[in-house]
Parts: C-alpha cells; sequence; structure tokens
C-alpha cells in the first residue's frame, strides 16, 4: 500500500512531544501528519491567547471606577484552580504513559477518568469564582477592566470546556472500537492540548492572579 | 411584532427588504437607491433559482453531491474555491463601478446615498479581500501545490472540505445581506466606536462581523493544511531547496496564515462581545479603548498584505521561467527573499495608522521598517527580469499579466514607500492617494497574478486551453482600465480628496472623477472578456484538447501528468533528483513512463463534513445577525454533533485497485504517444495537445 506518505519513514520528521514509540509502528508512521498538524494548530491557538493576553495589560487602568481585581479576586480559590489543572497534568501524563507502555486499556481508562474528575472540578471552582465576582459588581458590562478579564480567562474555561468533551468523545470511541489507530492518535492530540492549556493557566494565574493582587 | 414571532424571527422584519423604505419614501433619491438595490437583490434571488432550475434541468443534482460537494479531492475544492472568487469578484466589481459612477457625478450630490454608498464601499472592500483574494489564491494553492510536490492530496481532505464550507458560507452571507439589507457601512476594516451597537445597532455591522469571521476560522484551517502538507508530503528526494518557487511560496503564506489569522479572529471576537454581550473592550465610555482594535486588525491587516502577494509572487516566478524558456535566475535568492518578506510582515502593522498619535521616534522605526520590504522585494524584481533576459520569451497571456505585473507593480511599490514616510503620510493619509496605492499594488499584484494562474493552469484543470484571443483582449482591458481608473486617483489624493466621500464640492474634482469613471467601464469590459473567454474556450474545447498534459513545455512536477489528472495525481509517487524535476526528466529522455509495478492507491473517501458544517456556519451566522438565538443554538448544537460521530467513523478511505490505476495510465501513456510533439511557437495554435518537442530538438534550457 503506498500512501504517498514517504518522508514520514524517515526517522528524523517524528513530531516532538511524547512519540508512541516502536511498539506501535503503524499509528506512528501514518499518523504523524495528525499529530504534527496539531502542534502547528496549538501556535495559532497560542496567538490568540498571546494578543488577548497582552490586551488584558493595556486595558489594566481601564477600570472606571468599578472594582479592580483586589476587590474581586480570592488568591486561595485561584491557588486551588492552579493546582487542581497541574495534577490534572500529571495524570495525563500518567494516561500517556499508561498508553505508551501498557497493552490492557484499564489503567488508561482509569487515569482519563482521574484527568476529567480534575477537569470538571477546575471549570467548577472557575464557575464559582465568576460567581462570586458577579455578586460583587464585577460584571464585564461594568469597565473595559473587566471586560478583558472576561475576555481571557473565560475563553481558557472553554477551551478546558471543549477538551472534557473531547475526552469522552475519546473514551466513547475507545469503547466502540477499542484501542485503535484513531483513538491512540487523539489521546496524544487531547495530551498536547491538555498541557497547553496548564500553560495558558499558570500565565493567567501569574499574569492576572498574582500581577492583580500584588 | 408579537412575542412569538420575534421569537422565530428575532429583530428580522419586513423593512428588511430593500424595496420597503422606498414605500414609504417618495422622494427621487429614495426611489432610485431602492430601485438599485432591489436589482441587485433580484440579482441574487434569481442567480439561485436560474442555478437550481439549471441543475435540475439537467438531473445534475447527484452528480453535483457525490463528485464535488462531497468529494475531499484537492482539485476539486480548489475549482469550488475559485468559482466563489469569479461570482464573488463578478459582484465586487459591479460595485466598484457603481461608486466610480456615483463619483464622476459626485459634484454636489450624485445620485446614491450616503448610506447606501457606505454599503457599497463596505461590501467592495469585504468581498475582495475575503471572498475574492483569499479563495482565489487558497483555490490554486489547493490545485496546484500538491501536484507540484508530487502527493496526492493534502494532509487533511476533510478539513479541507470544511475550510471551503466556512468560506463559501461566508460568503452566502453577504449575498444574503443583498436581499434581506442593510450590510455595514463601517468599511472593510469596521473600526469602532463607529461599529458598537451604541452607534450602529442595525443588522449591518453584524452582517460584516460574522461573514468576515467565518472567513477567518476558514483561512486559519487552511493555513494549517498547507503547511502540514508542504512539510510532510513531499514526494522522496524533494528537499526544501528542490520545491517549485510557487510551493514555497504557498509555504510562507500557509505560515503567515497561521500566524496572522488569530488577531483578526481577537479582533472581531471582541467586537462581537462588545455587541452582544455589552463588554467594553473598545467602546469610547466605561474604560473601553478602540485603539486596542487598531492594533489587532492590523496586526492580522499586514500579514494579509502578504499573504495576498505572495503567491502571486509564486505564480509570476513559474511562469516567466516558462514562457522565458529558462530556469528561473536566483532561485535561493528568491525564496531568501520570499522568507523575508513573511517574517518582516509582522513588524510593520503600525505604518497604518502614523496618525493616530504615537510618538514620532515609533513611527520612524515602523516607517524604516517598512522601507526595509522594498528590498527583497526589488531582489524578486530583479531576479523576475533576469529569467526573462536572453530568454525565447513567447508573450502568451499570462505572459502579458506578469509583465503587466512587473511595470505597474514597482510603481506602486514606489508609491509605498512615499506612503511609509510618516510626514509624508500626515499629508496624505486617509485619501484617495491610498486608495490608488493599494489598488496599484492588489490589482496588478494579486488579481494579475490570479488571472495568470488561471490561464497558465486551466488547461492542467480541464484539458483544454483557455482561448488566446479574448484572453489578450482581458489582459490589456485590465491593464488599461486599470491604469485610468488608478492613476487619477493618485492625483486626486494629492488634491487633497478624502477617501470614501459619498460626494465633493470641488469642480477640479470632475475630470479625474471622469477619466476614473471611463477606467472602471474599461475593467467591467475586461470582466466581460473573461466571461466570453471562458465561454469560447468551453465552445471550442475538442480542439484546444491538451489530454497529454504538458501544453507549456512545463518545468515542475504537474506538468508530467495527464489533464486533467486522475483524483490519486499520481500512479506511483514519482522520486525527485533536482528542481524543475519534469523538465530534468524531459531533459533525460525519461518523460512518460510507465512504471515497474503498480499498488493499489488509498485515497480519503467522501464525506458530508464541508457542507454540513458550512450549512450550520451560515446558519449559526444568521441567526446571530438577526438575534434568531434557536437558530444559533440548534446549528451549534448539529455541529458539535457532527464533530463527535465523525470522530467515530472508521471508513475514512477507499483504495483503488492497482489494475485500474495500470488501466488509466497505460490509456495516457499509449495518447501521448499518438500525440503530435509540437514547437513551441506553435503553442497557441490548435495543433497543440500538451506534448512538446524534446528539448534536444531545439529549446534552450
Amino acid at each position: 500500500m503506498s500512501s504517498g506518505n514517504t518522508r514520514a519513514l524517515e526517522g528524523n520528521s517524528r513530531h516532538p512531544g511524547l512519540n508512541l514509540g516502536p511498539a506501535h509502528a503503524q499509528e506512528e508512521d501514518t499518523r504523524e501528519e495528525m499529530v504534527f498538524g496539531f502542534w502547528v494548530f496549538m501556535m495559532s491557538d497560542l496567538i490568540l491567547f498571546g494578543l488577548l493576553f497582552a490586551t488584558y495589560v493595556t486595558m489594566l487602568g481601564g477600570t472606571a471606577g468599578g472594582p479592580g481585581p483586589k476587590e474581586l479576586f480570592e488568591l486561595k480559590s485561584a491557588f486551588i484552580q492552579t493546582m487542581i489543572l497541574l495534577v490534572s497534568s500529571v495524570t495525563f501524563g500518567m494516561a500517556s504513559l499508561a498508553l505508551k507502555y501498557r497493552e490492557d486499556k484499564a489503567r488508561l481508562v482509569v487515569w482519563l477518568l482521574v484527568t476529567l474528575a480534575l477537569g470538571l472540578a477546575f471549570l467548577f471552582f472557575e464557575l464559582k469564582d465568576f460567581h462570586s465576582m458577579f455578586d460583587k459588581g464585577g460584571v464585564p458590562s461594568r469597565s473595559g477592566y473587566l471586560s478583558a478579564f472576561f475576555s481571557l480567562v473565560p475563553l481558557h474555561g472553554l477551551h478546558v470546556t471543549g477538551a472534557c468533551i473531547w475526552l469522552v468523545a475519546l473514551l466513547g470511541q475507545m469503547a466502540v472500537h477499542g484501542l485503535d489507530a484513531p483513538v491512540k492518535t487523539g489521546i496524544l492530540r487531547l495530551a498536547i492540548l491538555w498541557h497547553f492549556l496548564d500553560i495558558v493557566w499558570i500565565g493567567i494565574f501569574s499574569l492576572v492572579y498574582l500581577g492583580g493582587l500584588s | 411584532m408579537s412575542d412569538a414571532t420575534s421569537l422565530i424571527f428575532g429583530r428580522l422584519g419586513w423593512d428588511a427588504l430593500p424595496f420597503w423604505s422606498m414605500l414609504d419614501d417618495h422622494s427621487a433619491m429614495s426611489i432610485i437607491n431602492g430601485v438599485i438595490a432591489t436589482g441587485a437583490a433580484g440579482m441574487v434571488v434569481l442567480g439561485i433559482l436560474a442555478a437550481i432550475v439549471l441543475v435540475t434541468w439537467l438531473g445534475k443534482w447527484k452528480y453535483l453531491w457525490s463528485k464535488w460537494l462531497t468529494s475531499p479531492d484537492h482539485k476539486k475544492i480548489g475549482i469550488m474555491f475559485i468559482v466563489i472568487a469569479l461570482v464573488m469578484l463578478s459582484r465586487a466589481i459591479i460595485e466598484a463601478v457603481f461608486m466610480r459612477a456615483q463619483q464622476a457625478v459626485g459634484l454636489d450630490g450624485g445620485f446614491l446615498t450616503a448610506e447606501h454608498f457606505g454599503e457599497l464601499f463596505t461590501t467592495h472592500g469585504t468581498i475582495m479581500i475575503f471572498f475574492m483574494a483569499m479563495p482565489f489564491l487558497t483555490g490554486i494553492i489547493n490545485y496546484v501545490m500538491p501536484l507540484q510536490i508530487g502527493a496526492r492530496d493534502l494532509s487533511f481532505p476533510v478539513m479541507n472540505q470544511i475550510s471551503l464550507g466556512l468560506t463559501a458560507a461566508g460568503a452566502a452571507l453577504t449575498m444574503i445581506s443583498l436581499v434581506l439589507a442593510p450590510f455595514s457601512t463601517g468599511g472593510w476594516t469596521g473600526y469602532p466606536p463607529f461599529t458598537e451597537l451604541s452607534y450602529n445597532p442595525g443588522a449591518g455591522v453584524d452582517y460584516w462581523l460574522w461573514a468576515v469571521t467565518l472567513s477567518t476560522l476558514s483561512s486559519t484551517l487552511t493555513g494549517i493544511n498547507f503547511a502540514v502538507t508542504i512539510f510532510k508530503k513531499r514526494a522522496p528526494g524533494m528537499t526544501l531547496f528542490r520545491m517549485p518557487l510557487f510551493t514555497w511560496t504557498a509555504l510562507c503564506t500557509a505560515i503567515l496564515m497561521i500566524f496572522g489569522m488569530p488577531p483578526l479572529t481577537v479582533a472581531t471576537g471582541l467586537l462581537a462581545l462588545d455587541r452582544y454581550l455589552d463588554f467594553h473592550m473598545f467602546t469610547t465610555d466605561l474604560g473601553g479603548n478602540m485603539m486596542n482594535y487598531v492594533n489587532l486588525l492590523w496586526a492580522f491587516g499586514h500579514p494579509e498584505v502578504y499573504i495576498l502577494i505572495l503567491p502571486p509572487f509564486g505564480i509570476f516566478s513559474e511562469i516567466f521561467a516558462t514562457f522565458s524558456g529558462k530556469r528561473i535566475y536566483g532561485y535561493k535568492i528568491l525564496v531568501i527573499a520570499t522568507m523575508c518578506i513573511a517574517i518582516l510582515s509582522f513588524t510593520v502593522w503600525l505604518h497604518h495608522f502614523f496618525t493616530m498619535g504615537q510618538s514620532a521616534h515609533i513611527n520612524a522605526a515602523f516607517g524604516i521598517a517598512t522601507m526595509l520590504i522594498g528590498i527583497p522585494t526589488g531582489v524578486k524584481v530583479y531576479d523576475w527580469m533576469l529569467t526573462m533576459y536572453r530568454g525565447r520569451i513567447r508573450l502568451s497571456v499570462p505572459m502579458v499579466y506578469a509583465i503587466g505585473f512587473i511595470m505597474l507593480f514597482v510603481l506602486g511599490g514606489m508609491t509605498g514607500i512615499i506612503l511609509a514616510t510618516p510626514s509624508v503620510d500626515y499629508q496624505v493619509h486617509n485619501s484617495l492617494f491610498l486608495i490608488a496605492h493599494f489598488h496599484n499594488m492588489l490589482i496588478p499584484g494579486l488579481l494579475f497574478g490570479m488571472l495568470s494562474a488561471t490561464n497558465f493552469w486551466f488547461p492542467k484543470a480541464f484539458g483544454f486551453r483557455l482561448e488566446e484571443r479574448w484572453g489578450y483582449r482581458a489582459a490589456f482591458c485590465w491593464i488599461i482600465g486599470f491604469m485610468l481608473a488608478f492613476f487619477p486617483l493618485y492625483v486626486l489624493g494629492l488634491m487633497g480628496m478624502p477617501r470614501r466621500s459619498v460626494a465633493y464640492f470641488e469642480p477640479q474634482y470632475v475630470p479625474w472623477m471622469i477619466t476614473a469613471g471611463i477606467g472602471a467601464l474599461v475593467i467591467l469590459a475586461a470582466l466581460l472578456c473573461l466571461l466570453i473567454q471562458l465561454w469560447v474556450s468551453i465552445r471550442d474545447r475538442h480542439a484546444n484538447n491538451v489530454f497529454a498534459g504538458d501544453p507549456w513545455d512545463g518545468r515542475t512536477l504537474e506538468w508530467g501528468i495527464s489533464s486533467p489528472p486522475p483524483e490519486y495525481n499520481f500512479p506511483v509517487i514519482p522520486e525527485i533528483y533536482s528542481i524543475d524535476a519534469f523538465m530534468t526528466e524531459k531533459d533525460r529522455g525519461q518523460g512518460w513512463q510507465a512504471p515497474d509495478r503498480y499498488d493499489d492507491i488509498e485515497m480519503p473517501a467522501n464525506s458530508a463534513m464541508g457542507v454540513i458544517i458550512g450549512i450550520t456556519g451560515l446558519a449559526m451566522a444568521f441567526g446571530l445577525t438577526w438575534y434568531m438565538w434557536w437558530l444559533v443554538i440548534g446549528a451549534g448544537l448539529v455541529t458539535l454533533v457532527a464533530v463527535i460521530a465523525r470522530g467515530f467513523g472508521r471508513t475514512t478511505t477507499r483504495t483503488i485497485a492497482a489494475c485500474e490505476v495500470q488501466r488509466t495510465h497505460e490509456h495516457w501513456l499509449e495518447q501521448v504517444r499518438l500525440t503530435h510533439p509540437i514547437d513551441r511557437s506553435l503553442e497557441q495554435t490548435t495543433s497543440n495537445h500538451g506534448r512538446p518537442v524534446p528539448p534536444i530538438e531545439g529549446a534552450v534550457q
């Protein structure tokens, strides 16, 4: 079968990050493009967040007499969210290792479910935060500063929501088709997204929350 | 309006119909504008009805669905992109003619209302950039690039369909806005605060917002697709520095799309938050900052300029080499120049708003950066001229466009350097001088590039040449029409006439305006010539048949296969040993060979994803524009379900048997053997059936 994808067979064109290794030869060779393409998409997405960060910084002074970071943010809650997301990255890492080295699906599924639970917990705490901000009058229509906040932070939350939906869809695919090549590359790509969102959140925590409360 | 109807139709009412205001207001002005708007809407409705009747009458619905709309074939998707571009080009040219007509008689008035004129320049700009230029170049790259690198398809064929669907949805939305008016009057750049809800509560800005957003998403996906394809799917032996120059420019354009489109997504997304959820990102009150929008827009807008111009640079590089019968001069320098332009394009966005209050030092830095781009561009111009130098030049239609391009583009570049000087820019900014400058870059640059590419690759795509006589007429009408229509605008700009003026009170403008109006008519004639050329070519398709595949004595891989190519492009993936791979093969007498053995070929299977996403995208955009929330939510859910369901599918490929590949290929080889080889001097005659004489017998390399 000539796939027309000859360069992918050369060792040096492997995508960055976790490769599945020789035990998964077929998936690696035919799906190289998928993972590489996802990396490129991540670069494009990063520009989105980068610009929103930049816009946020320029809007810091635009509180228009409304509540600012000191009145609205709670470091404890933001710290809890950070820890949840960091741990979820570790658990996704465990899932990736299980995918690479284990024959059985059970361990992989367990780690993915733990990751999903942590993702949902993160979303819960984030929504709770927004709710308490709203209660204190921190709504986006109040000021340019709050608009910038609510265009940046919930976009990350939306990404996490999307990643959770994708994770559920992948678990569904695994239930129907078993651990076949599309599921494996799906997990590889979702892992990239998950760690990416973790990094973006570190930016949000440092710049928005720590910066705002310092 | 009752609650039930507003639940279903949102804020869409009878007054959206273009003739509604005419019924209330009987002034002459209102009736003239109402008649023009109704005529445009009627053309859209009639056009759609005619298309439906025609397809039904021919009984081609099934063919259309299974062979085109659901086809993942990059060649068909490319052609569909170009069809969208041509339809939208026709509309936007007609709009331009109306604007020129208005300004020709615009001393103290004219016949268009300010509102109508505002819609015209907004749709003209939006369409020309997002629904003419982008689909045109995307279509050409889609068609040609995989053939040039020896690939069978793009890396992500279904994503390619989705790109097409999103662009089609955006284009359809701008067409719908003719029937259910109004469109935005905020210009193609849509600067707030004018486009904010408080100043512009109607549906117009929302049409613009969602049409542009759909196009942006489409282009981001396209960029990813092209870049990954070029990096991962090149034939063995095709190293980066053996890629044809058009593929190089496609790569740079793809990279610009990946990094240049997100700023526009952010800009339109934030403006949408302002308009829909009462945010204050760009408002004049409560801490909003409209300069952020301007920065974001041009952080997209300037890379966009090079997204538009780099593919034509690649196209002209192919054309100069082919029709001069010479290898391109300075291949590596041209590649480096392309890359320099791509990188510099991210460092100059501020020159679009020198006058908006930043310090002189910042202006100076961006002015110098802008002028720097002139250096790699100049290198390219010299390389093209040196390619022609001592070549045996054939003045074919693509070559006429190419030479027109060099002459006019250099002039436009010169006025660009003038504008890049901040102190001069203070004098002429926002005047017609600027309009003349960027049309001088985009028409001879982008549009001539696209049209010469169409003339050049049309025989590859359809198996017959485009008729030359009407081709020359179109080309000369374009060149002359362009000069007549836009050189007067330089003068008018220096005389102080602002852009986007519906009327003026300075009699000295009139002769220049009338000249420009005549130019617009010549351009309209050029459009007609293009249509006649297409008609005549289809009529004479048997006489101009080039099934053998190589009508221009081509140099790159795409000319080494049949015209039109089989859906899998190459029966066996070729191996590459040099640049101009097919010319090398012909040189060694190795062209048109049968491989030792044939294998089964795995191709992507048909998919309805592109159609589904296109329709749901259009439904969401339309619902958002008119506040039909049920439609937005419903279409959103359908999109989500479709994407998830697609993930569960497993039969995404189908196999073409080796014996079928062999049969097709050997039939073609037999036809090539039967084709009489011709000399290059005969390539515009009916004896050209796509097989040139071998290089040894007379051609210069």
